[in-house]
């Protein structure tokens, strides 16, 4: 690379960085002020796009860019002040998983006002040329972005320290209960807060529509490197947004510049793996203050009853005695609920139990199926074993993810997961040699004396089946009580000799694990993998599970899991929209049963 | 051969000396008081005997090996129990359970994965509740217990590995004066009948009085005196830390 061109990659990382700052800075400022991680942000982003596309045809780019932005701050405060407002004092998963509903209901949204197609916006009149910079050509309008990261990063840092409303966001962002203690009206604050944010997020997505074509995937793409760029930058922290997104956009650049576009996302982990060792919350990133108030009272958790016991076998016997009254799709049904069953259980594991909350456990369960494929194709390993060993890569994945992921609690960690899954997924799109890139793996098929629909469904009651069973028992063993004293408190945990991290680490490995068995078994029922099996959707379909039965219980995650797959499987057949009506059944239950199906049911009869 | 030996050890935080050049000894069977107001660094010095502060310099001993650097866990498999200034329990487990989970972990079984954790060590966590007279209530669950019960479990916690010291920060703050004289007495027990080193923060005076053998008195990050209550009472210095002049 000569001097010149090192010039130009660099320059175009700064402009990259520009937008992702953007983005990160609102997402930053809404966490630090609500302790909302919004994981709508990358809507609003897409929707500042698709809004700029569309009204730049009608009343030119440079008018369309700030009504965008207004018109997504206005959307932004409407889902302050009709949704989030009822939940801040949810628990914070449910918080999540009410803005993932918001993500499914934008991305419906979208697809019906602009249709499935990519749109490229105009060019920006004015910046349409290039300019000589070092003897090449360099698109004016990127310079156009260099320059507005900073001048953004300038306002909002006078607006944060020299206005009143600046201090109040500012002292919001310490403590928050110490603010409402003095009298500040809270709810103004929020909403102001997240309108702003989510401004951000469309004046971001807005400016870079010269550059990038509008697409319907956009949104969980830039969530995802704008939680990468908050991680590594630290929660809260607006210069370290800025710093962050700077580094991110260079190795971005650089990465691609060099030819080397695939190990972008492998580049992004190794920095940000190193930040979170170094600095565990981020560059310029402080740890998260205490919330004041008794600490959270975990459940108790009994071990079942003789008499659940009992109830849960019958269970077993009944679905053991299905496939003598019907063999057709609700046998393959059936088996779909089976293997989420398994997936959402393990969730659980290290959700409930281990109280680590992943928002990328569809990872490990990608990387079971695609161990399934690959031992099955390219290795030539028969069914059996390729369903035996097919765990251990989901368990190799978790060894290497979780190491990092325990050294963080809460939403980090539950970014970090993410993250890993994101960069998971990549992989898993991009390897064509072995996982079939974008069309996956076809004919991954059980062996032949599993092959009929009653065959393979015996055998995943009877795999899935001994693996809760197990999973189950491994909550109340040492290990697992360790595990839920590891939760409670990490601090007593360490001086009665536990060593916390080592045992999180390992509970992250189990739910790994089980993950990938599931995975496999999923591959097998399919005879098909996509990436889409490792995806963020698929992830939070998972966190739905677990929280639609109710992490507090035992059962609760398969029951979550029945509920959901038969409700998916529903909804799915014959209806285009069937992502926004999924969000508005998670909204529904959100707001109706913040303790999950199986906690509602549990307190009825309690009553 | 003190159980625990302590020299030069210093911590700042910031431009904050919090802990400076402070050095003293626990002997076995030895009830120690470690006083002084508010901010004289006695949390500090605690929370770097267990491992949970590293010490800017400094050298922490137990018998003969060296606490610095160790992680909590570690120091606690090496002998040490310890209490928390704001208890710190199970709040999803029995009163019961929380013991049996210290025993599990005396008894290296964490990595047991099959067996069933509230079978194990049933008989020997009741012994330990009957001792700090919690037995009565050892199927309640923690997060209901009054604040005074839920520092004696955590008493049970510190001693089911058998500690050679024992580290109680403010042992008896929000209990009842009654209770008080009952949690110190069985720590003056143990560490009479099983030669156990006890070291205490407290800002009550009587309990400081009434049971400890030895005091130290810590201001502003170093010891300006110890010695037997009644020398500690008599000390001018210390009069003037606390009454404002001599």
């Amino acid at each position: 690379m000569s001097g010149s061109a090192v010039l130009l990659q660099f320059l175009n990382g700064l402009s990259g960085a520009s937008a992702l700052f953007l983005v990160a800075a609102g997402l930053s400022l809404i966490f630090g002020v609500t302790r909302i991680v919004n994981f709508a942000h990358g809507s609003l982003y897409m929707l500042g796009m698709y809004l700029a596309v569309w009204l730049s045809a009608r009343i030119g780019f440079w008018a369309s860019v700030p009504l965008a932005a207004a018109l997504v701050a206005a959307g932004g405060a409407a889902v302050e002040m009709l949704l989030l407002r009822r939940i801040y004092k949810a628990p914070e998963l449910f918080q999540l998983l009410a803005t993932f509903a918001v993500v499914l209901l934008v991305k419906d949204l979208a697809l019906w006002a602009w249709g499935p197609e990519d749109t490229l916006g105009p060019r920006a009149p004015g910046f349409a040329g290039a300019v000589e910079i070092a003897g090449r050509a360099f698109p004016q309008y990127d310079l156009l972005l260099i320059g507005l990261g900073p001048l953004v990063f300038l306002l909002l840092y006078l607006l944060l320290t020299k206005t009143r409303w600046g201090i109040l966001v500012r002292a919001a962002t310490q403590d928050r209960e110490m603010v409402g203690a003095l009298g500040v009206n809270q709810k103004l604050l929020f909403t102001a807060v997240f309108m702003l944010g989510a401004g951000l997020a469309g004046l971001g997505g807005a400016l870079v529509i010269p550059r990038e074509p509008a697409s319907l995937e956009i949104d969980l793409a830039v969530v995802s490197d704008a939680f990468v760029v908050v991680v590594v930058g630290g929660l809260g922290s607006i210069p370290g947004a800025f710093l962050a997104a700077l580094l991110i956009g260079e190795i971005k650049a650089f990465c691609i510049g060099l030819g080397y576009s695939k190990i972008t996302l492998a580049v992004e982990f190794i920095v940000m793996a190193v930040v979170l060792v170094l600095r565990p919350w981020g560059l310029l990133g402080r740890p998260q203050a205490a919330m004041r108030g008794p600490a959270a009272l975990e459940a108790p958790l009994d071990p079942p009853s003789g008499r659940a016991v009992a109830a849960l076998l019958a269970l077993f016997a009944g679905l053991a005695a299905i496939p003598a009254f019907t063999t057709g799709y609700t046998l393959v049904l059936l088996t779909d609920v089976l293997v989420f069953a398994l997936f959402a259980a393990s969730l659980h594991f290290m959700m409930g139990p281990g109280g680590m909350a992943s928002f990328g456990h569809a990872a490990y369960f990608g990387l079971g199926a695609y161990g399934a494929g690959v031992l099955l194709l390219r290795l030539a390993a028969p069914m059996e074993l390729a369903l035996a060993l097919a765990p251990l890569f989901a368990l190799a994945g978790a060894l290497v993810f979780g190491w990092f992921c325990v050294r963080l609690s809460g939403v980090y960690l539950a970014m970090l997961t993410l993250a890993f899954a994101q960069i998971a997924w990549s992989i898993a799109f991009q390897w064509d040699a072995v996982t079939g890139g974008s069309n996956g793996l076809i004919g991954v098929w059980p062996a032949a004396w599993l092959a009929s629909k009653t065959a393979f469904y015996y055998a995943a009651l009877l795999v899935c089946a001994a693996a809760l069973a197990l999973l189950w028992r491994l909550v109340f063993s040492p290990f697992g009580y360790a595990l839920r004293a590891s939760r409670d408190s990490a601090l007593r945990a360490e001086a009665i000799g536990i060593p916390v991290r080592a045992v999180q680490w390992a509970a992250f490995c189990v739910a790994g694990l089980f993950a990938g068995l599931a995975g496999a078994l999923f591959a097998f029922s399919k005879g098909s993998i996509s990436p889409e099996t490792l995806s963020v959707p698929r992830s939070v379909e998972g966190l739905v599970m677990v929280l639609l039965g109710g992490v507090q219980t035992l059962t609760g995650p398969v029951w979550g899991a029945a509920l959901f797959t038969w409700l998916e499987d529903s909804v799915s057949r014959g209806f285009e929209y069937w992502r926004a009506a999924i969000g508005g059944v998670i909204l529904l239950l959100v707001l109706a049963f913040p303790r999950g199906v199986a906690g509602f049911v549990r307190e009825r009869i309690a009553r | 051969m003190s159980v625990l030996s302590v020299r030069g050890l210093s911590k700042a935080y910031g431009g904050v000396q919090a802990v400076h050049n402070v050095s003293f000894r626990v002997e076995g069977g030895e009830v120690v008081a470690m006083i002084g107001p508010n901010g004289a660094g006695k949390s500090t010095c605690f929370n770097m005997l267990n491992g949970q502060l590293a010490p800017d310099a400094g050298e922490i001993k137990l018998g003969e090996a060296s606490l610095v650097g160790l992680a909590p866990h570690r120091i606690w498999r090496l002998g040490v129990g310890r209490t928390f200034q704001i208890t710190a329990t199970f709040g999803s487990m029995s009163v019961r359970e929380n013991v049996q989970m210290a025993l599990l972990s005396h008894h290296r079984r964490l990595a047991s994965i099959l067996s069933s954790a509230p079978r194990c060590c049933v008989d020997e966590a009741d012994a330990l509740l009957e001792r700090v007279g919690m037995r009565s209530q050892a199927g309640r669950p923690c997060a209901v217990l009054a604040y005074g019960d839920l520092k004696r479990v955590e008493l049970a916690l510190a001693l089911a590995h058998r500690p050679r010291l024992l580290l109680m920060d403010e042992p008896t703050a929000g209990m009842a004066p009654g209770e008080r004289g009952e949690l110190m007495q069985l720590a003056a027990v143990l560490a009479r009948d099983d030669r156990l080193a006890v070291l205490f923060t407290e800002h009550d005076m009587d309990v400081v009085f009434g049971y400890a053998s030895r005091v130290i008195v810590l201001h502003m990050g170093e010891i300006i005196a110890s010695g037997t209550p009644d020398e500690v009472r008599a000390d001018p210095r210390v009069r003037e830390v606390y009454l404002g002049d001599a």
